[in-house]
């Protein structure tokens, strides 16, 4: 009951003053607005990380040729072949799948226009491994591969680049090195995949590839999916193991091939951004102090100005703890005005930017519950120092105060 | 006319013990206040001892400077003493901490400022509320009690009115009805017509004639000879001590 009279006298010396008071809360409002959109912005970024990684499908090891770790600059003659990939499929007990690769970026022509794509010769296990699914026409099969046929699937914007309808693209025959391949399949949009752009590349099967149009048997990368119950660190052991033993290297030398995991090469992304994020954080909520002292600053005005009411109200009875709770209370509702009207500032600012700067943006309600505490906090904390001087002062003083 | 209102001469209680059955509102002994100004010392008050019963209406006069307003404050608790004991219906005042002594101003004390000393924000009504508010009573009990006490002092048509809209007088009213509404056991006016013209002045001293009447006990500072004649007695101060103590024999 008392808090409802303070309440209602701190709304009424707010309202009494009421550009003062926006100019006070405008401190709180771009300090809890900086923050929450700074916050959503690095928590969109880390989504999008996130949503990248997950994309790479999980638990995919990439064997790659050389002794660099992790996908390897182009090597000169690749050392891995379908041996390996046989190898690791009969003996690694830690290995669900194992996808050949042999690609490379190829002129691919479809009537009279040229494109630049990227080609992947690779078994037909390629679409279930990496979780694609077929828009239309269906996948080439291992029959098709020995028979060494020329079909291709092509990524869902493939037809895109030859200004084609993407069900036109069906049956169409495109040219690789001016051999003539048919379009049999046409993937569901994936997206950018780590460095490649996935819906712009084209599949073929791997003996095709090899013997039809890069004339070689070696593979560029053997891709691995980690079985259930194993983790990635256990199936890469395996592999080096096994590959070690089909290359024949003897102990003390070094390995002629790569293990990678390609998630490694995000995970370490995710760490730069979520420290990012947090940098950001930290400085938007500088902005916040900046508005508590000014806060701060117009309670100690306000106590000034108000010296004799509050001498009035102790000679009526009021306690040291009623002061200084109805100042404590009138800063606190700046500082929650400011905070909720920071956070709607902070809400709009993100998805504005959403909208046109086409970046992801996540207001999280952790980050507007912790902007709210923290404006509170600012509140009863720069509050607290003007409120005390308030409530200690002595009737009479405070009555004669002109 | 009143029962109340015959008193031999206050005689100053002889030990503590005899404070409590001495039955006075207020009792001083040896009251001291002092104030030091760079190298001097000013003894506002200089040994006060006085002693109030209920019922009683009692002027106190003197010169400027004299204390008059000094001593007002320490019996309302809004100052404190530096020396020499003061008890509020028997219990010692001067010794009070913070919180007993708020509670004090608010229950027993009603105190009239010359110069009102009332919220310029808000209603004449919620100015009369504010005393109730520090006592914790419900708000509808508040409303009616504020509004009985605006009512005693004849402001009920200004419910709504703020300070600034009314006049000295009806200001003074307002404050008047401020300080009954918690029914206290003293009512305290320093130079409460001081800032009225004459005609205005009446009509309060009239008004606190009546809650004498009533059964309140009163102590008002003045300057006014004419303001004195209205009280029963007449406590005279000078540099800081009492120097007269007289009862009126018109009254
Ligand atoms: N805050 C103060 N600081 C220093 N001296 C003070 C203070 N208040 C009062 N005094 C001094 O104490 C003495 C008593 O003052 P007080 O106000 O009690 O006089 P008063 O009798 O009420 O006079 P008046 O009739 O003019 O109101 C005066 O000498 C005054 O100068
Ligand atoms: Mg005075």
């Amino acid at each position: 009951m008392l808090l409802g009279e303070m309440i209602a006298v701190a709304l009424q010396s707010i309202r009494a003053n009421l550009f003062r008071g926006f100019l006070t809360m405008l401190g709180i409002i771009i300090g809890v607005g900086s923050v929450i959109t700074m916050v959503s912005l690095g928590s969109g970024a880390q989504q999008a990380i996130d949503d990248q990684i997950d994309k790479l499908g999980a638990n995919i090891l990439s064997i790659s040729s050389g002794g660099m770790m992790h996908r390897g600059v182009s090597q000169q003659t690749s050392t891995l072949t379908i041996d390996d990939a046989r190898a690791i499929a009969a003996d690694a007990e830690t290995v669900a799948a194992v996808v050949p690769e042999k690609s490379s970026r190829l002129q691919v022509k479809l009537g009279n226009q040229n494109e630049n794509l990227q080609v992947v010769g690779t078994t037909p296990n390629f679409k279930d491994v990496n979780g694609y699914e077929l828009a239309a026409g269906s996948n080439y099969t291992r029959a098709d591969g020995a028979a060494k046929r020329r079909f291709a699937v092509a990524g869902h914007g493939v037809a895109a680049k030859f200004d084609t309808e993407t069900e036109g693209l069906l049956g169409e025959t495109l040219y690789m090195n001016g051999i003539a391949f048919e379009v049999v399949g046409i993937l569901e949009p994936v997206g950018q995949v780590g460095w490649r752009n996935v819906d712009e590349q084209l599949w073929i099967p791997l003996e095709t590839a090899q013997f039809r149009v890069f004339g070689t048997d070696t593979l560029d990368r053997i891709n691995a999916q980690v079985a259930p119950g194993f983790t990635p660190d256990e199936a890469i052991i395996d592999l080096e193991r096994i590959m070690r033993r089909e290359h024949k290297i003897l102990p003390g030398k070094n390995n002629d091939f790569g293990i990678g995991d390609p998630t490694q090469f995000f995970n370490v992304r995710a760490a730069a951004t979520s420290i990012f994020a947090a940098l950001l954080a930290g400085i938007a909520s500088i902005s916040l102090i900046v508005g508590g002292i000014g806060i701060m600053n117009i309670m100690l005005v306000t106590v000034t100005e108000r010296t004799r009411e509050v001498g009035i109200r102790k000679a009526l009875g009021a306690t040291r703890l009623n002061i200084l709770m109805q100042f404590l209370v009138e800063s606190l509702i700046l500082c929650l005005l400011g905070g909720v009207v920071g956070i709607l500032l902070g809400t709009g600012v993100s998805a504005a930017i959403a909208q046109f700067a086409g970046w992801q943006t996540i207001v999280s309600p952790q980050a507007v519950a912790i902007a709210f505490a923290f404006s509170a906090g600012v509140g009863l904390f720069f509050g607290i120092w003007p409120a005390r001087k308030a409530a200690n002062l002595n009737p009479i003083d405070a009555l004669r105060y002109e | 006319m009143d029962a109340t209102a015959i008193h031999t001469p206050a005689r100053a209680p002889e030990s503590a013990g005899a404070v409590e059955s001495s039955g006075a509102v207020i009792l001083t002994r040896g009251l001291r206040r002092q104030y030091r100004m760079g190298d001097t010392v000013i003894n506002a008050l200089d040994g006060v001892d006085l002693s109030i019963r209920p019922g009683e209406y009692v002027a106190i006069m003197g010169p400027s400077g004299s204390g008059k307003s000094t001593l007002m404050n320490v019996i309302g608790c809004l100052d404190s003493p530096d020396g020499g004991e003061y008890w509020l219906n028997g219990q010692l005042a001067s010794s009070m901490n913070d919180r007993e002594l708020a509670r004090v101003r608010n229950r027993e004390i009603g105190f009239v400022f010359q110069t009102f000393n009332l919220l310029q924000r808000a209603t004449a009504l919620h100015n009369v509320e504010v005393p109730l508010i520090y006592s914790g009573i419900a708000r509808k009990e508040r409303l009616a009690r504020a509004v009985e006490a605006m009512r005693q002092v004849g402001l009920e048509s200004r419910l709504d009115h703020q300070p600034n809209e009314l006049s000295g007088g009806q200001r003074q009213r307002v404050a008047v009805a401020r300080a009954l509404v918690t029914r206290p056991s003293i009512l305290l006016a320093d130079e409460p017509t001081g800032n009225l013209d004459s005609t205005t002045a009446t009509e309060i001293l009239e008004l606190f004639d009546e809650l004498h009447r009533a059964g309140n006990t009163i102590v008002l500072v003045t300057h006014d000879r004419k303001v004195g004649e209205h009280a029963e007695r007449v406590v005279r101060m000078l540099d800081g001590r009492v120097q007269s103590d007289t009862r009126n024999s018109t009254s």
